[in-house]
This record gives structure tokens, sequence and C-alpha cells, in this order.
């Protein structure tokens, strides 16, 4: 009877224990929305999470059996354990070398299969199939704000990044000086900017919402600060916004941006409605202080040297002339 | 007359800076007063300081590792007590420009001034001993060696008092390292000490493979080395080919900022990215130049404590030089997020993967040691143990964040933080654990308390896991690395979590202290008379704990795989000889410490453009080398009394003898 009890009442401890272990295991994933990356909000993150999960769960294959055996052993073998059979000679065996040789070559295997087809279709310059138009967006880090220009649309930003929901947006970056990293979290992939070279990211939200959006990439004394809003907004909403940017008083004119491009933090969100010409291609090519642009001096160094073109890779820092 | 030296590079405003200067001066004079009150200093000088004993010099590399340790945790504190500060709103207590050379001087301590003198200190006590050797192919060299990293962590260590150190990041990424981005002195303090401190380095790998190929007791194939000797050429064949990588890229980098060059430059012909390559050129073979004589270590340990031979030795020893190779063709995994196409992206990713195939091979050979033997529950055990879960965990990241789609969100995130911590901290940190717990009374003659070890290692691993479990939670959360106020409420409970798990390590710290403080004092209970505590296999057992300088008294014939287990079995091991030669051996010398002298006011010199100074300094140091070329008084022969007279008394000793 009593014996009956314990084991009950063991079984219920049992099960209160696995109720406990379960819910801290998932508590934090109950918590969602503080986790941003296993919460995206656009197909390029919900891609990349879905590769989280699977390349984790392959290698808990081996990695749990691992951790497992490693007690396990440790504890059976144990030198006060003398029931334990003892082999002092024994360190080969031509069976367990084939396993564990290829246990660990299957699960790279088949990563390695992964990996090569997912670097190809989540490549960041890869373009995002929609039935809807791209918006073009031009950013470059500068010390220590973002700027976000708006090509098709003729106007500029410092600090938010507004774009329609379920519509790809076209990054092409670039930086004033200092090299920092792109990255909205919960839309996906990160990307370098670097000064005088191009890099390029496509990402797309399909929730409407505000996320956070950063440097990840150390720039100095005001990275911290490096942060920006990132807007998903309906197709309406974004043209409301696109309208309230023109109606703003402020140019972004070549001095404005000189004066912008100083060293500066925590500078509040700033629309303008106009957009000097050319002005990512004279932030890209390091030519905003009135400097010959690089692709100006590659250009006249093709013309006087025979046919030595500099060897510049395609990728990833095409210079505005060859993009 | 001083450059750019002025009053003014003292940072006597800064009291934070003013409180650890002041405890670091008050500590040296401390250690010298004691000095002197012991009337300690012709034996340090004569014994300690000009030795060329290979053992004397690991030690003293171990104890600048760990002098450098307590430097390196300051700021690991620092940056904790900070992040989770300020993530409550507000600034916290630093400034952004002292938090980044917070975090800059932290991984460059850690990595170049705590975990390579480590590594490099352990591989001199014993390497020469496993291959029974009675020193390293070239002593003064060694000497010269130690001397150029011990100059190196100085001038790290007077950038806290005197001017500033780099805010870079531990690998100085251009533009931001370069002049116009980083104008003081910091990034100056970084590249010298890491250039002197690197060409010690270089010709400790140099004196290490020749060691180890030329040196090796007649009999000693290479397929009978001991394991640590094979992770110790591997790792120093890699030293050789990786460290000029960041000998060159440093110099182009000091071209820049001190002739106005334009290698890495933004714009001018100059190109940062090249910089990126070239470092981690260097700094991927780096990591494994750490973690695989601490494999060596674990692979001893586990058949050592294990009572059995190491399972699969020759695939052991063929992951070895597999991932020896498949080091250096994996540097880009370090930066997936910079544009490259997606077939180069793939195929790092996937060679990085391929490195987890030997890796996991190597974990499964300790299992199989385990198997079927008697397993005692040591200190070095627990190490080893714990670094067999830890790291398992910490591979499991990293071949998560070769896959360059994972890399996209992960990278420069607190989980790539968690990641490398876990591998480090659970592969190397353990590993010098585990190896000085195995081999400290090899050097000294008695073991370390057991009981203060358990404590230390038991801080250690609950430590680890609370202070970096978070990060990794932190990371899928979106928060980045190097924040100086990572202002989230949320981040807030996370961040002071793992502030209370660094605390737990450095109580491990503090308990490894203790350690060596109790074992000290207990020393003839811990004695070890026979110079084979642990029932060893290797030949460094083979002779008295510690050992006579010459090491062995007669050089030991190499019969099978674990050859001095071999020798007990045939009943030949700890023999008295009837008859001894006398034995070659180096004489000591302050050369290598006098040109170290020299090479850190050189140093010094050139961080603050103090020209004529630098100058000076070259001339004396290079003709102080110059000059110990045509030294030809440079050895002796021990007379064949004086080893009658120190092996009489070991064999006097033994149980069985006595």
């Amino acid at each position: 009877m009593s014996g009956l009890y314990g084991m009950a009442r063991r079984r219920n401890w049992l099960r209160r224990t696995r109720n406990i272990a379960l819910l801290g295991a998932i508590a934090p994933l109950l918590g969602g929305c503080h986790y941003a990356l296993l919460d995206p909000a656009g197909p390029i993150g919900q891609d990349e999470l879905n590769i989280i999960y699977l390349a984790t769960g392959l290698m808990l294959l081996v990695v749990v059996p691992v951790i497992v055996l490693t007690l396990l052993f440790a504890w059976r073998y144990r030198a006060s354990n003398t029931k334990a059979t003892y082999r002092p000679e024994w360190s080969h065996s031509g069976k367990i070398e084939v396993v564990i040789w290829s246990i660990p070559a299957i699960i790279v295997a088949i990563l390695g299969y992964v990996t090569w087809t997912t670097s190809h279709t989540l490549d960041p310059y890869r373009p995002i199939a929609s039935a809807n138009k791209p918006v073009e967006v031009e950013v470059a880090s500068l010390n220590w704000k973002w700027l976000f220009i708006y090509p098709q649309l003729g106007i500029a930003t410092v600090n938010e990044l507004a774009f329609p929901v379920d519509t790809p947006v076209e990054f092409r970056l670039t930086s004033s000086r200092v090299m920092n990293a792109f990255f909205i979290p919960r839309l996906g992939t990160q990307i370098y900017t670097m000064a005088g070279m191009q890099t390029r990211l496509s990402l797309m939200a399909d929730r409407v919402g505000t996320y956070q959006g950063m440097s990840s990439n150390f720039s100095g004394d005001g990275f911290s600060t490096m942060r920006f809003a990132a807007k998903a907004m309906s197709a309406k909403d974004f043209g409301a916004w696109v309208e309230k940017v023109r109606a703003s008083h402020e140019a972004l004119t070549l001095s404005a941006y000189r004066k912008l491009a100083k060293p500066s933090e925590n500078l509040p969100v700033e629309h303008y409605a106009t957009v000097a010409p050319h002005l990512f291609h004279d932030i890209l090519n390091l030519c905003t202080d009135g400097q010959t642009c690089i692709d100006a001096q590659h250009m006249a160094r093709r013309m006087t040297s025979h046919g030595h073109e500099m060897a510049m890779a395609k990728r990833p820092h095409t210079l505005a002339h060859g993009s | 007359m001083f450059g750019k030296l002025t009053l003014a590079a003292i940072p006597y405003q800064n009291p934070i800076i003013l409180g650890a200067v002041a405890f670091m001066v008050i500590c040296v004079i401390a250690v010298l007063a004691l000095v002197t009150y012991f009337r300690f200093w012709s034996t340090l000088w004569n014994d300690w300081l000009t030795s060329v004993d290979h053992k004397r010099i690991g030690v003293m590399y171990i104890v600048l590792a760990t002098i450098m340790l307590l430097r390196g945790f300051a700021d690991a504190l620092m940056m904790r007590l900070q992040q989770a500060l300020a993530s409550a709103g507000g600034p916290g207590y630093l400034p952004p420009e002292h938090f980044d050379q917070v975090f800059t001087a932290h991984g460059v301590i850690m990595i170049f001034f705590m975990a390579m003198p480590f590594i490099v200190g352990l591989m001199n006590v014993v390497v020469p001993m496993q291959i029974g050797a009675r020193d390293v192919a070239f002593p003064y060299m060694n000497s010269l060696s130690f001397w150029l990293t011990v100059a190196g962590a100085i001038l790290v260590n007077l950038s806290l008092g005197i001017g500033d150190f780099a805010k870079t990041g531990w690998l100085a990424y251009p533009p931001l390292s370069e002049l116009h981005m980083s104008p003081g002195v910091g990034v100056d303090y970084y590249i010298w000490s890491l250039q002197i401190a690197g060409i010690g380095t270089l010709l400790g790998g140099v004196n290490m493979i020749t060691t180890i190929l030329r040196m090796r007791a007649p009999g000693m194939t290479l397929m009978r080395m001991p394991i640590f000797t094979w992770t110790s050429l591997c790792s120093n064949m890699l030293i050789v080919a990786a460290f000029p990588a960041l000998t060159a890229t440093l110099a182009m980098l000091s071209l820049d900022r001190y002739l106005g060059m334009h290698f890495f430059t933004a714009g001018s012909g100059g190109n940062p990215m090249m910089y990126i390559n070239l470092i981690w050129i260097w700094g991927h073979p780096e990591v494994y130049i750490l973690v695989l004589p601490c494999f060596g270590v674990y692979s001893e340990v586990v058949a050592t404590f294990s009572g059995k031979p190491l399972f699969g030795y020759t695939s052991m020893v063929y992951a070895t030089v597999c991932i020896t190779v498949l080091s250096f063709m994996v540097w880009l995994h370090h930066f997936f997020t910079m544009g490259s196409g997606a077939d180069v992206n793939a195929f790092f990713g996937i060679m990085t993967m391929i490195i987890a195939v030997p890796t996991g091979v190597k974990i499964f050979n300790w299992l199989f040691t385990i198997y079927r033997g008697r397993l005692r529950f040591e200190p070095p055990v627990l190490w080893t143990l714990g670094f067999m879960v830890t790291f398992t965990i910490g591979g499991m990241t990293g071949v998560l964040m070769a896959v360059p789609p994972a890399d996209f969100v992960l990278h420069n995130s607190l989980f790539l933080i968690a990641h490398f911590h876990n591998a480090i901290i659970g592969g190397v940190v353990f590993g010098v654990m585990a190896g000085m717990n195995y081999w400290f009374p090899k050097a000294f003659g008695f073991k370390l308390d057991p009981f203060w070890g358990k404590v230390s290692f038991w801080c250690w691993i609950i430590g680890f896991y609370v202070a970096f479990m978070p990060l990794y939670a932190l990371g899928l959360m979106g928060m980045t690395r190097r924040l100086d106020t990572p202002h989230n409420p949320i981040w807030h409970t996370y961040l002071v979590v793992a502030m209370i798990g660094a605390v737990i390590i450095f109580l491990g710290i503090l308990a490894e202290l203790v350690q060596i403080a109790v074992s000290l004092r207990n020393r003839e209970v811990l004695r070890d008379v026979t110079g084979d505590p642990w029932q060893g296999r290797t030949l460094e057992w083979a002779t008295s704990s510690p050992p006579a300088y010459y090491n062995f008294p007669t050089t030991p014939i190499v019969t099978a795989r674990d050859a001095f287990w071999d020798m007990k079995q045939r009943g030949v091991a700890m023999q008295p000889l009837g008859t001894y030669h006398q034995i070659h051996m180096p004489r000591n010398t302050a050369t290598g410490l006098i040109i170290a002298g020299f090479a850190t006011v050189l140093g010094f010199a050139l961080i603050w453009h103090i020209w004529w100074l630098a100058g000076a300094t070259f001339v004396v140091a290079f003709g102080v080398a110059i000059g110990k070329s045509f030294d030809e008084d440079r050895d002796y022969y021990v007379p064949v009394e004086e080893i009658e007279r120190t092996e009489k008394r070991y064999f006097a000793q033994l149980p069985s003898e006595g």
C-alpha cells in the first residue's frame, strides 16, 4: 500500500518536474516578441530561422548522445566501480573507428548540402521575387547615424526607414568613413557598409510594424546609439508617409550633407523633401567634399595606363561606375 | 625631445584608471619588497630570470599568463558591470571611450597575453621531457622568446597609465584603426605590443618544431610521440605559418599610420577588406594554435587517469593533422556578411563544417578511452569532462554559424560572443587548467591541493554557464556586441545574470590562487617522491620531480608508444644506472632579458614618436644580439660526479629503495 502510494507520489513528482522543465525550456519562446530572431517579420528572416532550427536539430542528433555518453561512461567506469569491465590494453577497434568517422561525416554532408543551397537562395544580393515593384533605398552609415535616400522618390531621411509591407526593399549600402553593419534583426540578413564600396541587400516585411534597426559592427564612440526605426507600413500609410516627408522644409543639399556627416550622436529623425543629385554616388566615391571621385580617378587611370585596369572584384565593392 | 609624450598623457583626472594604476604599482612594489625581504634577488636573477632551462622558462610563461588573466578578467568584470548597469537605463559608469578600451584590452590580453603564454608555457615545460630531451633546440632563443612576450605585456599595461589603449576591438579593423579615426596612441600601443610579442611567439614556434623534429630520444618515431607532443608540433607549425601574416598585416597598418601610406584606408587606393582577410588568415589558425595543445592535454589526462592507452591513437594523429591543414581554409567565415558571393560563402562554410568531423572524432576517441577504463576523478579529469560537455555545445553553435544564412543574423551578436567563449573557455581555459593540475607535480615535486582544485573547477563551470547562456539568449533577441549602453529593459535581467556568472568565474580564479597557496603550505603532505604521481604513461614521468636541470641522467631508449608505461611493464623504469656520462648543457644568459628590455623601450619610443630613443634602442638591441653571437662560452659539461650525486639522492628517497 505504502509502496503504491510512494510510486504514485513519485510519478506525480516526476510529472511536476517535467512540467517545470518543459515550461523552463519554452518560457523564453513564449515571450517570442523578445526573441527578435525567433519571431521574424519577413520571408528572409523566416527562412534563416528555419535553417537555424534545422541545423541545430541535425547536430543535436549527435551532440546529445555525446554529452549523455560522456557523463554515463565517466560514472560507469569510475575507479571505485570495480564491477565494471576493465580492459587496460584495449585501445583499438576498426568498427568503432568507422562509426565515429562516419557519423560526423554524414551530418556534415547533409549540413553541407543545406549550406550550399541556402547560401545561394538567401544570398543577400539576390532580389526577392514578388508581384510588387521593389522599393529602392540607398543607405549610408555616417558617424553615428543612418542616412536613407529614396532615389525613386527623391526624398531622404535620417534614422528612420519606412517601406511598404509585402514589397521587396532593395538596399544599396555604403559608409561615409568607418565600417558598420546594417541590421534589422526581425527582417533577417545583416550586411557590412564600407566606405568607398557598395554592398547590396534585399529584405521584405510581411507584417506591418516598427522594427528595431541598428549597426551591428563596432564603429567607434557613438556606435551604441546608431539605431533606427524600420517601419513596415501598408501601401496607403507608406504613401501618406512619403507625402509627409515631401512636406518637410528641409533639403539635403551637398552642404547640408557635409554638416550631417560630421560626427554626432543621438540625432533625432530628420526628413528631407529633396536630395542633392547623385548624392549616394558621391558618398560612395568619397567625393562629397569636392575631391575627385574614385570612379573618375579609375577612369583617368584606365585611359593613361595601357589597358592595365585596376583589378577590382565585382562584389561587394562595385564602385558606382560599375553598378 | 619626448615626441608626443607630455604630462597630459597621464589620465590623472579619471579615478577608475588612476585606481587601477595605483593598485598595479602597489602590487609591483609589494613584490619587489618581498623579494628583497626574503633576500631572493640572487636566486631570482641566477635561477629564473637569466635561466635557459625550458622548465623554468615554461613556469615563467605560466606566471605571466596568470598575472595577465587577472588583468584581463578585471576588464571582463568591468564590461559585465557596465552592461548590467546601463541596460537599466542611463549611461552606466563607463563612458564609451573608456568602455571601448576595456573590451579591446580584454580581447587582446586574453588571447595574446593569457592564453598564448599559458599554452607556450605548458609546451615548454612538458614537450622536451615527453620526447626524452634535455632542453629545447635553442635554449637562449627560448629565453629571448619569453622575454619578448613579457615586453609586449609590459607595453599593454603601460597603456593603462600613460596614454590610452586602442578603442577598436581586439582586431583593430581599419578604417577605424587608421590615423584619421584613431589619432591617439592607443592603436600604436596595440601594434607594437603585438609585434614585439609576436616575434617572440614566432621564434618560439621555430624552436619547438626543431626540438620535436630533431631531438627525440632514440626509438621515438613520429607515430610513437605522445599526443601532446603531436598537437604541440601541429600548433607550432601553425604559429610559424600564421604569425608572419599577423606581422605583415600590422606592419602595413603601421605604414598607413606612421608614413601616410594607403594599404587599408578607405579611398586613395586602400582597401580595408584586405586587412580583414589578412588578419583572419592569421586569426583563425590562432584559434587552433590555442586549442590543439589543449586537445593534447585532454588526451594525456584521459589515458592516464583511465589507466588505458588512448583509444584510436592513429586516428587522433590524423584528425590533428587534418585540423591543422583545414584551419587555413576557413578564415572567411568571420565575415560572411561582407557581401562575398554565394559560392565563396558556401565554400568557406562547408570547409568550416568539415573541421567538425576530425574534432568530433577526437571527442569520440576520448569517450572510448574512458570506456572500460578505471577513471580516477582527480582535478585534471574534472576539467576534461567539463571540457567534453561544454566544448561539444560550443562546437555545435560554431557549426551553426558556419551556415552562412544562419550567420547573417547571428553574426556580431552576443550569440557569437557566447559561442567563442564557449569554445575558448570550454576548450582552452579548461585545457590549461587540466594541464596545470596534471603537470604541476612534475614541475615542482608536489601535487596541487585537490580540494581547492575542485572548488575552482565547479566555480568555473557553473560560472561559465551562468555567464554565457544568457548571452546566447540575448543574441537571439538581437542584442549585438560591444554596446556600451544596451538600452533595453528586457535585456537587463539577462545581463545581470551574466554578471553574476562572471563573479562566480572570478571566485573560480581566486580558488585557483588559493589552491596554489594552500599546496605550497602543505607541500610536504602533497610531496611526490617518485616522479610518477599519477601512474603516467609518457616519458616526462620517467624522471624525478622536479627533474634535475638536465632532465634525464641518460637518454631514454623508446621501444613503444606509451614509452614510460612500456618501461614499467618491462621492469626497466626508474632503475639506477651503473655508469653515467657527462652531460652537455647550455649556460644561462641574461642576453634575452637585455634585448627584450631594449625592445620594450623601443616599442615605447615608437608609440610616442620619440625617434632618437627608438633609433638608439634599436641599435643597442641589435648590437647586443650580434655581440651574443660572438660569445663562445655558451655551454659546458656537467661532471659525472655531480650527476651521480643528484641521481643517488633521487633513488635514495624512492619508497621501494628506501
